[in-house]
C-alpha cells in the first residue's frame, strides 16, 4: 500500500496556512543531513531541485512530531495545526 | 482577574482523570483540547493495564468502551527470512481485569461525555497558544485573543508538551530520547478476529515484535487485537533511525512489516480504515521533565511517564495515575490557597509513593540496557538461525544434536566477554 493511499484513507481539515515552517537559510547553511526527508511517518518532506530547497506537504501531516525532534538544527519550525484543524483519528 | 481553580490543557487520559477528579470535589475546571472531539488527536499502541489504578479510579471507568481483555501474550524474535515466537497464556490473566485493549479516539471520547454530564466544561476546538504570567507564577492560558485566568494550569497535552517547554520545566527534546510509533487500524470480522489469533470474542493478544522488523534498530512490532480490528504498528527510535547509513525510511518499515509470512495471514483480506502516528518517550526516569512549577503540574506523557522495558510498554496507567494524583495536590492547595511550587510539589511525593514514579525509577537503567544492538540484531538473527539448523533434515547425516547446537553457539560469539558482560548487566534493570 502507497503511503499517499494511507493518508488518503485519514480524515484531514486542511487549514489554509501551513503549521509546519521550514526556515531555508538554516537548512541550507546549517544542515546537511536533512534527517526530515527519511523519519517523517508520512513521508512528506521532499527536496525540490528546481527550487533547491525542501518542501513539506503538511496538508498529511499526522501531528506526530518525529520531524521536530530530528531537525536539532532547528530549521523546522513546527507547532500544532489552529484548533479543529489537521488530522482527526476515528480510532487512535 | 478572576479566576477559576483549574484549568487543563488536553483531554487525553491524565487531563480527563484530572478532571474527573477535581469535579468530584467541587472544584471549577475548564478542559481545552484542540481537536475536533476529546480523543481525535490521541494515539495508543495499545493497551492499558488497569491493576495498578484499580484503588485511584474509584467508578471513573465503569462501562467504558474496553475492547478486548488481553489473555494472551505473545513475543517473537524475527531474522531475516525465520522468526521465534513465545505464546502465553494463563488463567489468572483471563480471571482478572488486568489489562485490555482500547482504540483512544472512541474511549477519551466516552470518558469526556462523562465529564461533560458531571459539569465539567470540556471545550474542543482550542489550542493553546500560550501561557499568561503573573508575578512569576503561571496564571492561566492564552489562545488567540481569549485568555482563561485559573489558579492551576495542567499540563496534560502529551509527549510534545509544549506548556511544559514554555514553562520551562522541559529541556530540548533530544532524539535519543524519543521514538517514533507508526500504526494501522486493520478491519476484519470479530470470529476471523478470534479464530486466527485463537481467543474467545472479547478476548484478546498482544504480540510484540524484534528484530528486522525494524531493520535491526531499536524498537519492534506490535500486534494488539481489538473487537473488530487488529491494531499494527512498529515503533523505531528516533535517533537509531538517523544513525543508519543511508537513514531509514520511517514510513517503509510497517508495510515490510506487513508483507512478512507470519504476520501478512493473520491480516489477509482485512481493510486499514486508519493510518496514525506519534512520537513515545524512550528516556525513562532521566526523560522526565520538572513536574510542577508555580501555578503549574505535569501530567502523563507531557511528563515523560512511559515506560519501555522491552517486554512490556507502558503509558496510559501512568497518565491516568497521575492526572488524579495532580486532582488530589490541587485539591490540597485550594484548601490552602496556595497554589505555589511548595505546595504543588507534594505531587512529586505522591507519585513517589505510587507505581508511577517507584517503577519509573526502578527501570532507571533500562534506556542504556536497551540501547545494546544486539537486541535487535544480534540475537533476532541468532536464535531463530539456530533452530533453522537444528530442525533441517537434507542429505547427508545430521551429526550430534546437542554438539552441533553448541558449536553453533559457541561459533556465533554468544558466549563472548562482550556479550555476557552485556546480559550480566540484566541484574541492574
Amino acid at each position: 500500500m502507497k503511503i499517499e493511499e494511507k493518508l488518503a484513507i485519514d480524515a484531514f481539515k486542511t487549514d489554509k496556512e501551513s503549521h509546519i515552517r521550514i526556515n531555508h537559510d538554516i537548512c541550507r547553511t546549517k544542515c546537511t543531513l536533512k534527517y526530515c526527508l527519511s523519519v517523517c511517518p508520512g513521508h512528506l518532506y521532499e527536496y525540490n531541485e528546481e527550487m533547491k530547497e525542501i518542501t513539506v506537504e503538511y496538508a498529511g501531516c499526522l501531528e506526530c512530531g518525529t520531524c521536530r525532534i530530528a531537525c536539532q538544527k532547528g530549521a523546522i519550525e513546527w507547532v500544532y495545526p489552529r484548533g479543529e484543524y489537521g488530522v482527526q483519528y476515528r480510532y487512535g | 482577574m478572576d479566576k477559576i481553580d483549574v484549568v487543563i490543557v488536553g483531554a487525553g487520559l491524565a487531563g480527563l482523570s484530572c478532571a474527573y477528579k477535581l469535579a468530584d470535589k467541587g472544584l471549577q475546571v475548564i478542559v481545552v483540547e484542540r481537536g475536533d472531539f476529546p480523543g481525535s488527536k490521541n494515539v495508543t499502541g495499545g493497551r492499558l493495564y488497569l491493576m495498578p489504578i484499580k484503588s485511584l479510579i474509584g467508578d471513573m471507568l465503569d462501562g467504558a468502551p474496553f475492547e478486548r481483555k488481553v489473555v494472551r501474550e505473545q513475543w517473537s524474535l524475527f531474522g531475516r527470512e525465520n522468526s521465534i515466537n513465545v505464546d502465553f497464556t494463563a488463567n489468572k490473566f483471563r480471571d482478572h481485569d488486568h489489562s485490555y485493549t482500547i482504540l483512544r479516539a472512541r474511549f477519551d471520547r466516552w470518558l469526556s461525555e462523562r465529564l461533560i454530564a458531571k459539569g465539567v466544561f470540556v471545550i474542543p476546538k482550542y489550542r493553546v497558544d500560550d501561557l499568561l504570567w503573573e508575578n512569576g507564577s503561571v496564571a492561566g492560558i492564552k489562545a488567540g485573543n481569549e485568555e482563561i485566568y485559573a489558579h492551576v494550569v495542567v499540563a496534560s497535552d502529551g509527549a510534545l508538551s509544549f506548556m511544559a517547554e514554555k514553562a520551562g520545566l522541559r529541556p530540548k527534546m533530544m532524539p535519543k530520547q524519543y521514538a517514533v510509533g507508526m500504526k494501522e487500524i486493520i478491519e476484519l470480522p470479530e470470529e476471523k478476529i478470534n479464530d486466527r489469533f485463537n481467543v474467545e470474542s472479547d478476548e484478546g493478544c498482544a504480540h510484540l515484535y524484534l528484530g528486522d522488523v525494524t531493520k535491526g534498530v531499536f524498537g519492534g512490532g506490535f500486534i494488539y487485537t481489538n473487537k473488530n480490528t487488529v491494531s499494527i504498528g512498529i515503533v523505531a527510535g528516533i535517533q537509531a533511525m538517523m544513525a543508519k547509513d543511508p537513514p531509514l525510511d520511517a514510513y517503509t518499515l510497517l508495510d515490510s512489516f506487513k508483507e512478512r509470512y507470519e504476520i501478512k495471514r493473520l491480516l489477509n483480506g482485512g481493510n486499514t480504515v486508519e493510518y496514525s502516528a506519534h512520537v513515545i518517550q524512550e528516556g525513562g526516569y532521566n526523560g522526565l521533565s520538572k513536574l510542577c512549577g508555580d501555578g503549574i503540574i505535569v501530567t502523563g506523557d507531557a511528563a515523560g511517564f512511559a515506560l519501555n522495558v522491552g517486554v512490556t510498554v507502558r503509558g496510559m496507567e501512568f497518565a491516568i495515575a497521575s492526572g488524579i494524583m495532580a486532582a488530589e495536590t490541587i485539591i490540597d492547595a485550594k484548601e490552602k490557597d496556595d497554589f505555589s511550587v511548595r505546595t504543588l510539589s507534594s505531587y512529586e511525593n505522591r507519585l513517589k509513593k505510587s507505581f508511577v514514579l517507584q517503577d519509573i525509577e526502578s527501570s532507571k537503567e533500562m534506556p542504556d540496557f536497551l540501547e545494546n544492538d544486539d537486541f535487535f540484531t544480534f540475537y533476532p538473527e541468532r536464535f531463530p538461525g539456530f533452530l533453522e539448523r537444528a530442525l533441517w533434515f537434507g542429505e547427508g547425516p545430521k551429526g550430534k544434536m546437542g554438539k552441533t547446537l553448541w558449536n553453533e553457539i559457541k561459533s556465533s560469539g554468544m558466549l563472548s566477554f562482550k556479550r555476557l558482560k552485556a546480559l550480566y548487566r540484566i541484574k541492574n534493570i
